[in-house]
């Protein structure tokens, strides 16, 4: 989470969500939380009993606006736009918390005079290389910031690791104008970036009247200083765009202008989708890093040895000075004993990434016939993922896929059950791919962590055993570990040393020897090595190879051999102390040393948080401290202190080498230090800003056959499509279309449109439309509503429609995949995709069983051979 | 009761008098009426759907499930369930429920059932050959030890301790390169 | 034994269907078709044999600028509809078996075990609750979870409800907190809000309480909902007096007009 994790310093929402109760405003945008968090929305309506102003953002009203104040359609793509004009209306009007920005971000801090910023270049920032389609972000940095290196690894690759930024910052202390006049300090530079995003911008561009823009930034804007604060909530209709992670961005920079990051009812909640979604980044089946957000190694740069690693990414302040005992202990915890100081505890052996490995990435190869094996588990791509029909061609290329889920999905049964193979596309005669389906086990059916969205781990109990061969991934990980280690035991060749080393040995139990997955956790925790006794936190990790640690920012979640602290259900307080264990060391609320002043006493009686005891000597208050807790405010770190010591008492960002929170990111992403407003890659207009850029440079199409895209403003594909979730369904389907009860609460596929949208093509509720984009063509019921409206957008009129994204073509209830719609893209930091804006044309009519294909130039439907 | 035309509610209101619309009207099915978890085992859970973390109390019994319900001690879910988790039993035991390993080979038409160690033997097998193929293990001097023709997807609903193995194995032991996940931001 | 309500307060409702799947889940009731209504959100459509809890999706026309709670506006409203468990239930009335009893909680409980599926509480609910399964042959409608109100527990639908626009409780303080929160919602500039506890019909009140905005016929919930043995008594009177002036008239028969019988019997016709 790059938007987050660069801004603040980690990537994970900063608060929690009972603590939404506390907010004086909360700004929903990109979700829409009562449909797709209902039990965290009680929350919001907790804040909105006590009187709170709630505004939904969202181009449907949906049924979170209808529990709104204030709801505001609009275009979907156009974010950057209205939150750009919001920093903007808090610059313009002096509605900043100023000593809140003075101190605790760096607004004050002075740039390089050969900084350009895109109003300078016509879109671009400098640095700019068209060829590469990168940037070189050396211009970028503060004044007088010593620039280490270009960045690591290829700059098409990598991302989540670049999660802190800071590589760049080896100095913590800068040049600063204290008075905010400086025209090349970080505010005045904002101030001129977001010059022209005004109110009437937001018209044209985004379909919001000037009244409604003033009634939000007004209602929100206010909602700030010593006495107020306001909550930010977002979900995938931030993330899933082309220029997700500066969407983000955007709302951290409001939220630090504001004052509003590490205090009580503040702070931004990133609403994540799936049960452990924060878990699988935080530990992750993600291809550019390693667990607790330490990066993979790239080969040619930090991956050439250990040596290297740990020099391009320790800082010398900050919690990252930290950075060799995380990445020893890690891989002392993969490779046990057999990782040793002389071999660099292993290193070598840990694969090398050498390009974009990411789903898309790799998926492209599959296309293409370089892929020979994969495993699914709890993923459905066969109607999930973004083009959804380029997914299931593309699994008739495998030589063998391996699926294991609690259900035979689309993926599963691409090779005789898709539309493909219906419509005569592909045929299973044909088809090689050898496919193993594995039934697997259920939540109540193992035992197992969840990390949930506000970082907070949940162990959930084994009640009953799994149904006849149905196993959890914990054993069919182990067993095939197993399985391998035995084949690489007698094979001592190179590449098979990390298999060999690999440390493995987890006790089974029972006759169908499941491991006992709270050794895992264990491991998880931290260990030192010569007792095996469990640390209490990542404070006690070392590099010497005499601790091991399978995830640093987990550590301290089972400090005891019988105490796991994600197992504990004792709730002492409304932020859920004791009930669950949050990362990092159960501090509920990131950056809470903010809800002090610098003196250390809290900004306000009302919203006091975490201050320091003068008498105890040391922070105290209703969270645990997300700081030093013995470090005074008054500290001033001396000559040549290293890591923590290097920060200042005043500084709340500890992740960031400089202890402030970055409105403007230096260096860590790939499109820009500051958001940009660019158009989504298939837009209805030009960018109004910079025609020359119409969509963000540094973002990839992956054009290519079947991954076709449409012109901008193309008029067959007059309208724009979003896409979104229904609170009766979850996901593609897996876990609710196979179930009655949830299956007849909307057991058909729909396509919501307005009214005048549907006088203008001829349907009426419930007829059967055709949707297509470039790409495919889908049918679905036609929802008439006025919840949708027309918008007006650059002097013309334009529709959007609606996709709920729930179904496909296996279960009690079936429909078309609104993914087969969305195209490949990817967004250049975290390569995700961007289903939450497309062109299409909406037709009545039905389409046939097959997936079908418009051409580019005569807009007809075709048959795909 | 040795009358067993007392059971007649018609009869037993005649005599004993009384309210022919409550309590006397009942049978005694009626009368011992207690929820179906009375007195099951509970065990602590979370709701497997999306992220808010809701806690559940999964009721069970000689290895059954009876029923699945909010955890009203949470402090962030307070009890309440969305229309998802409240359908985490049949979730859990419909009757598409997979409970057999199947198998395609390739060109075929449809699936065989297979035993579960056949089809691990086979998986490893599958594994092992294909990185036979592909594994790269150094270029110009330098350590690559992977292959990128093995891939994996998934992990959002997976546990965190499922994840972490998956991640070592794959990626530490095999040297998959090629790990992706619904997760982005 | 403290007689408990629902209080389903519209003003709350978020329009998830928790409630339904709960009630489904805990009462093992079937799904109830797989049809697109296309009526909003809403495919459920009506309480019945196997929908025990109905959320009910009223759309108005949204504006820019204002969200649903916005008091000059109705944008889409929701409100899980139940039985109304009513003080004189038809229902209950009618069933003539003795199915249908009034627990110590105050709700209406149908026995499965005592039911014959005669169908006529059908005809008898004022509000078109109650209905028989076409396979099962019995009828059913919400048991306000008796089963777990004897063990303490609340209602399934009110234990799930994220936002707690179901509340259940004693009787009397769900009635004062409705009225609360109707003064608190008028007072914030919401004219339209009504709490629906038909006391003064003949149904004598119910134990489903309902707070809604706008019309509550909107919401299926008819002003002044009827007890159809609220006409016994004038059913009863008019078979009286039918039967008195059949009595009445077969005496004049005989008493008037017996001569004149007799003068018939030489045999004219």
């Amino acid at each position: 989470m790059p938007g987050l994790g660069t801004s603040f310093g980690r990537g994970g929402a900063t608060t929690a969500q009972q603590d939404l109760a506390n907010a004086d405003a909360i700004l929903i945008m990109g979700s829409s939380m009562a449909e797709n968090h209902p039990v965290g929305f009680q929350w919001v309506m907790e804040a909105r009993k006590r009187g709170a102003t709630i505004i939904h953002v969202d181009p449907r009203f949906s049924r979170t606006s209808a529990m709104a104040d204030i709801w505001v359609p609009l275009r979907a793509g156009s974010d950057i736009v209205l939150l750009g004009a919001l920093i903007r209306y808090v610059l313009e009007n002096q509605k900043d918390f100023r000593e809140y920005v003075l101190h605790y971000t760096d607004a004050p801090v002075l740039l390089r005079d050969d900084f350009r910023d895109t109003e300078d270049l016509g879109g671009v920032f400098s640095g700019w290389d068209e060829q590469e389609k990168a940037y070189d972000p050396t211009t970028w940095a503060y004044r007088g910031a010593p620039v280490v290196q270009k960045g690591v690894g290829n700059s098409r690759a990598g991302g989540h690791a670049k999660d802190r930024g800071g590589e760049q910052s080896r100095e913590n202390v800068y040049e600063r104008d204290l008075t905010l006049q400086n025209p090349r300090c970080v505010y005045q530079v904002l101030r001129r970036h977001f010059s022209r995003y005004t109110p009437e911008l937001v018209e044209e561009a985004c379909g919001i009247s000037k009244d409604v823009f003033y009634k939000i930034a007004e209602a929100f804007c206010s909602a700030s200083g010593p006495e107020k604060t306001a909550a930010i909530c977002y979900a995938v209709g931030w993330t899933q765009h082309s220029k997700g992670v500066q969407i983000i961005r955007a709302a951290a920079i409001l939220q630090l202008l504001l004052g509003n990051v590490g205090r009580p009812g503040g702070g931004i909640l990133a609403l994540r989708g799936h049960a452990s979604i924060q878990g699988s980044t935080d530990i992750p089946t993600l291809y550019d890093i390693l667990p607790g957000y330490l990066p993979m190694p790239f080969f040619g740069s930090d991956g050439q040895s250990l040596e290297k690693y740990i020099e391009a990414h320790k800082t010398e302040s900050g919690w990252w000075n930290n950075f060799d005992k995380y990445a020893v202990s890690l891989l002392k915890a993969y490779y046990g004993d057999a990782a040793t100081p002389q071999n660099d505890f292993g290193f070598d052996w840990l694969p090398r990434v050498t390009g974009d490995h990411s789903h898309i990435g790799y998926w492209l190869d599959m296309a293409d016939g370089k892929m020979e094996g994969l495993f699914v588990m709890g993923q459905n791509p066969a109607v999930g993922a973004p083009n959804s029909g380029l997914e299931r061609r593309a699994l008739a290329k495998l030589k063998w896929l391996v699926v294991r889920d609690m259900v035979e999905t689309e993926t599963a049964s691409f090779w005789y059950d898709s539309p493909e193979v219906h419509g005569g596309e592909m045929r299973p005669e044909t088809i090689d791919t050898e496919v193993f389906f594995f039934p697997g086990a259920g939540h109540a059916e193992k035992d197992g962590c969840f990390t949930n969205t506000q970082r907070l781990n949940q162990f959930h109990e084994k009640a009953v055993d799994p149904p006849g061969d149905a196993r959890s991934e914990t054993w069919f990980m182990y067993h095939l570990g197993r399985r391998l280690k035995e084949r690489a035991a007698r094979d001592a060749r190179p590449r098979n040393a990390g298999l060999n080393a690999l440390n493995w040995d987890y006790p089974a139990e029972g006759a169908i020897r499941e491991p006992v997955v709270e050794e895992v956790l264990k491991e998880i925790n931290g260990y030192t090595v010569a007792d095996r006794k469990q640390v209490a936190g990542y404070r006690d990790l070392k590099a010497d190879g005499s601790t091991a640690c399978g995830c640093w920012i987990y550590s301290g979640i089972f400090p005891n051999t019988n105490e796991n602290r994600a197992r504990k259900r004792e709730a002492k307080d409304a932020l859920g102390h004791g009930w669950g264990w949050a990362w990092p060391s159960d501090r509920r609320i990131l950056y809470n040393r903010a809800s002090a002043r610098p003196d250390g006493s809290p900004w306000s009686e009302r919203k006091k948080l975490v201050w320091w005891d003068q008498e105890k000597q040391q922070w105290t208050g209703y969270d645990v401290p997300d700081f030093t807790i013995t470090k005074a405010p008054d500290y001033e770190p001396p000559e040549g202190a290293k890591g923590d010591d290097a920060l200042a008492g005043d500084k709340p960002f500890i992740m960031h080498p400089d202890g402030f929170g970055w409105i403007w990111v230096a260096s860590g992403l790939k499109d820009g230090p500051l958001p940009t407003h660019y158009e989504p890659l298939e837009a209805p207009i030009t960018n109004i800003l910079y025609p020359e850029h119409p969509s963000d440079p540094a973002a990839s199409k992956l054009e290519r056959e079947g991954n076709e895209y449409a012109r901008t403003a193309d008029p067959d594909f007059p309208y724009v499509v979003t896409t979104y979730r229904l609170t009766e369904h979850h996901t593609a389907g897996g876990m609710s279309r196979y179930l009655s009860h949830l299956a007849e609460l909307q057991p058909e596929f729909f396509c919501e449109m307005s009214p005048e949208l549907a006088e203008e093509i001829g349907v009426e509720q419930g007829s059967w439309v055709t949707v297509s984009t470039a790409r495919a063509s889908i049918e679905a019921r036609a929802q008439i509503s006025t919840r949708m409206k027309p918008l007006r957008i650059n002097g013309k009129t334009l529709h959007q429609v609606g996709l709920p994204y729930h179904w496909g073509y296996k279960g009690l209830v079936k429909g078309d995949s609104a993914n087969d719609l969305v195209a490949l893209s990817e967004e250049p930091n975290v390569r995700i995709m961007e289903s939450k804006t497309l062109l299409c044309n909406v037709r009545p009519s039905r389409s046939s069983n097959g997936s079908r294909r418009i051409t580019e130039s005569s807009g007809e439907a075709q048959r795909s051979i | 009761m040795a009358n067993p035309f007392m059971k007649w509610p018609l009869l037993r209101q005649i005599f004993q008098g009384g309210d022919a619309r409550g309590f006397d009207a009942m049978s005694e099915a009626t009368r011992n009426l207690r929820p179906k978890n009375d007195g099951a085992e509970v065990s602590r859970s979370v709701c497997p759907y999306c992220a808010v973390g809701c806690g559940q109390l999964v009721f069970h019994q000689d290895g059954k499930l009876i029923s699945i319900e909010g955890d009203p001690e949470s402090p962030i879910s307070r009890g309440h369930l969305c229309p998802k988790g409240a359908a985490s039993y049949e979730l859990l035991t419909h009757p598409q429920r997979a409970k057999q390993v199947l198998y395609r080979a390739p060109r075929a038409k449809s699936w065989t059932q297979m035993d579960l160690d056949t089809a691990m033997d086979m998986v490893a097998e599958r594994v092992w050959e294909s990185r036979e193929r592909t594994f790269v293990e150094e270029q110009d001097g330098q350590p690559v030890m992977h292959t990128k023709a093995i891939a994996h997807l998934g992990g959002a609903t997976l546990d965190n301790e499922e994840n972490y193995l998956i991640k070592k194995l794959f990626a530490a032991g095999l040297g998959m390169v090629c790990i992706s996940n619904q997760a982005r931001i | 034994m403290k007689v408990t309500a629902f209080l389903t307060d519209s003003t709350l409702c978020i329009g998830c269907k928790a409630c339904e799947v709960a009630c489904k889940e805990w009462n093992e009731v079937p799904a109830d078709g797989f049809a697109w209504q296309g009526l909003s959100y809403d495919n459920t459509v009506a309480l019945g044999h196997a929908t025990w809890r109905h959320v009910q999706f009223v759309e108005g026309n949204p504006q820019p600028g204002h969200g649903g709670n916005s008091p000059d506006l109705l944008s889409w409203a929701f409100l899980s509809d139940v039985c109304k468990h009513c003080e004189n239930a038809g229902c209950l009335e009618a069933c003539p078996t003795g199915s249908i009893v009034r627990t110590e909680f105050g709700g209406v409980y149908i026995q499965p075990d005592v039911c014959n599926g005669c169908g006529y509480c059908v005809v008898s609910c004022p509000f078109g609750v109650i209905e028989r399964s076409p396979d099962d042959g019995r009828a059913f409608k919400c048991t306000f979870c008796y089963d777990r109100q004897k063990a303490g527990l609340h209602p399934a639908c009110a234990t799930a409800c994220p936002t707690e626009s179901i509340k259940f409780g004693e009787i009397g303080e769900l009635r004062e907190e409705a009225e609360a929160r109707v003064s608190e919602l008028k007072a914030k500039g919401f004219d339209d809000v009504h709490v629906y506890d038909p006391r003064d019909s003949s149904v004598g009140g119910v134990h489903a309480l309902f707070i809604t905005r706008g019309d509550p016929k909107t919401y299926n919930l008819p002003p002044r909902p009827e007890v159809p043995t609220v006409r016994l008594g004038v059913g009863w009177k008019s078979a009286g007096v039918a039967a008195g002036l059949m009595l009445a008239g077969t005496l004049l028969a005989f008493l008037g007009g017996g001569h004149k019988a007799g003068g018939h019997a030489d045999g004219q016709y």
